[in-house]
């Protein structure tokens, strides 16, 4: 009876009879003979010709059975090639001896053809899952290698687009494990035109590169449109708008933005899943908590989306504390989570803040925790009002030419003035022009100045002696933000007049608004209180640019901006 | 089974009980048990009593839910939600887009 397939043999046997026998049972079934007399002929045979299956007898002269099968396991490595003992020897003992040598089965004399047969055919069995399995693992080995692979060459762009912001500015400490990325965390920062900074921390639903495509996009838009002067809210609603276009609906962005404004000495913040921040004073005691008071940014479509911040002071010294959710997500091999109260006790016990991400990650030990790869910490603090953190804006495009004469009037009337900020649209128009490029940081802080002094006490009638405290402070924005909800009545008209002349140029900017105006005098001649919160507007406006002035009783704003061409 | 379902004629209205763990190893079970019905239900409760996690990928899997109960027009309850689930549900405040109690 011929086998399905023909396995190539090596029989070794010194017993010429014996041999002779074996040789035809094995032929006949279909199978390809080499035959030897003793081991060290057997170890030689497979060196030359690696048959496929060994039948060995255990007594042999030269080198017997034992040692044979020893080095032959050796020499075929993780290939399976089945020895099975032909042995007259019926101690225990000795059978045993057969299998510890690295044999497989054995047979007894005197030999039946039929049993032999059967045995052989389940010894090529083995042989072929044993094959079958080292061909997967390789080929699993080498998707895992291509996967890597991928995995780096993704990480390596995606740093770029991450570290093109500036993480690395001397008030920023954060901690990603170095994967967190294919968990879907996700970490930028940059500066705005005016010298704020904007961060986000986001962490996408899902795992591997799925989480990172969906990060790409997202941090297109936080830097392209904080470099042109948006505020978080069209940042916001653009981030939200493109993730809801472009993602599977069981996917989206927990996320937590911030606009620090070293100026005002106020961070901005609006969170959407992301677990509670730490306002922290200077001495690292904890001030308040960062909540998140949204979903999540690409679940819901634009007209629901919810796109309302929360400002609050930050004075110098004082940082915020943010991090993923993988540290109260730790769980321990009791199946217990980490949770927010032990990371409450390392903050409170913190005393050294460079000593605080190290801190987190020993609890974390200690609490016996399986280690995970997507823990992002993130520590900012708040830097004094004259820092200059923010480095010289590159523009890209070739523009040429000089300025030309023009003018032009924005107009924002009731309703309009809910959803449309014109700053930033104003701002890139005057971008166009080479001279004013050096000044875009100071441009950015007028125009929102301005804007925001015609819009929230001109036509929304808030009193900026609201915000002389922190909570006046929060009071006002709340305030703001009701008022801006309801019924808006009123118009706030921006006008730019720019005029060239032989050695440069200047540009006019009037603001003015339908509000009650204010007593110009008194509010100038007050002293300025570095810690007050209100009245900064008017004398940041007067420091950032050559001339300004207020007129109709502060209805009308009038400043001026100047430069020279430069040879 | 760690996802059971229970379709009420009477009420239109279906009811899915998860079990354990919620997370993405429950994503097929979670699907067949309202893409069984052949039209969307009235509503949905989701009953997660036997619940003791859940994470990010269980809301996506409510989100899908959602839009397959018709988005904004959707009438899904979750209920019966332990301390924690509550929890992670507030954070991502779901209880803006689901009824939770």
């Amino acid at each position: 009876m011929p086998a399905k397939e023909a396995l190539s043999v090596l029989i070794a046997e010194d017993g010429a009879v014996d041999r002779l026998l074996l040789a035809q049972i094995v032929r006949k079934q279909g199978h390809r003979v080499f035959t030897v007399e003793n081991g060290e002929q057997a170890v030689k045979l497979f060196v030359e010709q690696r048959p496929q299956l060994v039948l060995m007898d255990a007594l042999m002269p030269v080198m017997d059975g034992f040692e044979a099968a020893r080095q032959i396991k050796a020499l075929a490595g993780e290939t399976l090639v089945p020895i099975i003992f032909l042995t007259s020897l019926n101690e225990e003992e000795a059978l045993v001896r057969c299998l510890e040598a690295g044999g497989d089965d054995f047979m007894a004399k005197p030999y039946s053809a039929i049993i032999l047969g059967a045995r052989i055919r389940a010894m090529d069995r083995l042989r072929r899952l044993q094959a079958t399995v080292l061909e997967q693992r390789d080929q699993i080995t080498r998707h895992h290698n291509h996967l890597l692979n991928e995995q780096r060459v993704a990480k390596a762009v995606f740093d770029k687009v991450t570290h093109s912001g500036c993480l690395n500015a001397p008030n920023i400490r954060y901690l990603q494990s170095p994967y967190a990325l294919f968990n879907g965390d996700l970490l930028l920062a940059a500066f705005t035109p005016s010298g704020n900074m904007h961060v986000l921390l986001g962490d996408f639903t899902g795992h591997g590169l799925p989480a990172a495509v969906g990060a790409m996009p997202l941090a297109e838009v936080f830097y392209g449109m904080t470099a042109k002067g948006y505020g978080l809210v069209e940042i916001l609603r653009e981030m939200n708008a493109k993730l809801k276009r472009i993602l599977p609906v069981d996917m989206f962005c927990c996320a937590l933005l911030l606009n620090l404004s070293f100026q005002r000495q106020t961070v901005e913040v609006w969170s959407g899943g992301m677990p509670d921040g730490y306002r922290l004073s200077a001495e690292g005691e904890m001030l308040s908590c960062l909540s998140s008071c949204h979903l999540p940014l690409g679940i819901l479509c634009a007209e629901h989306f919810d796109d309302s911040t929360e400002t609050l002071p930050l004075q110098e010294g004082e940082r915020l504390f943010l991090l993923s959710d993988g540290v109260a997500d730790t769980c321990n091999e009791q199946d217990q989570l980490f949770g927010v109260d032990r990371l409450g006790e390392v903050l409170t016990g913190n005393r050294d803040v460079e000593r605080l991400f190290d801190e987190v990650h020993q609890a974390l030990a200690r609490f016996g925790g399986r280690p995970r790869d997507d823990i992002s910490l993130l520590d900012i603090r708040m830097l004094e009002p004259q820092c200059q953190l923010a480095p010289a804006v590159v523009y890209s495009d070739g523009l040429h030419g000089a300025p030309l004469e023009w003018s032009l009037r924005f107009e924002l009337r009731d309703q309009s003035l809910k959803s449309l900020n014109p700053v930033p649209y104003l701002l890139q128009l005057l971008q166009e022009i080479h001279g004013l490029r050096a000044v875009t940081g100071a441009l950015h802080s007028v125009l929102s100045e301005l804007y925001s002094n015609a819009l929230e006490h001109g036509v929304l009638g808030l009193d900026s002696r609201l915000k002389c405290d922190a909570q006046g402070f929060a009071q006002y924005y709340h305030e703001r933000n009701r008022r801006l909800s309801g019924k808006v009545e009123g118009c706030v008209s921006i006008a730019l007049r720019v005029e060239p002349h032989a050695a440069g140029g200047r540009l006019m900017i009037e603001v003015r608004d339908s509000g009650a105006g204010f007593d110009v005098e008194r509010v100038l001649s007050s002293p300025v209180k570095e810690q007050a919160f209100s009245g900064r507007g008017l004398n940041l406006v007067r420091r950032l640019s050559r001339d300004a002035r207020w007129l109709d009783g502060g209805r009308r704003a009038c400043v001026e901006f100047a430069w020279e061409v430069q040879a | 089974m760690a996802v059971e379902s229970n379709f009420s004629r009477e009420k239109n209205e279906l009811t899915i009980k998860v079990r354990g763990r919620f997370d993405f190893g429950k994503h097929q079970e979670f699907r067949d048990a309202y893409e069984r019905q052949s039209t969307p239900t009235a509503s949905v409760v989701i009953d997660l009593q036997g619940a003791t996690y859940l994470d990010s990928s269980a809301l996506g899997m409510l989100l899908l839910l959602r839009d397959h109960q018709g988005g904004d027009q959707s009438r899904i309850s979750v209920i019966n939600t332990s301390t924690d689930v509550r929890k992670i549900l507030a954070i991502s405040n779901f209880n803006k887009l689901f009824e939770i109690s």
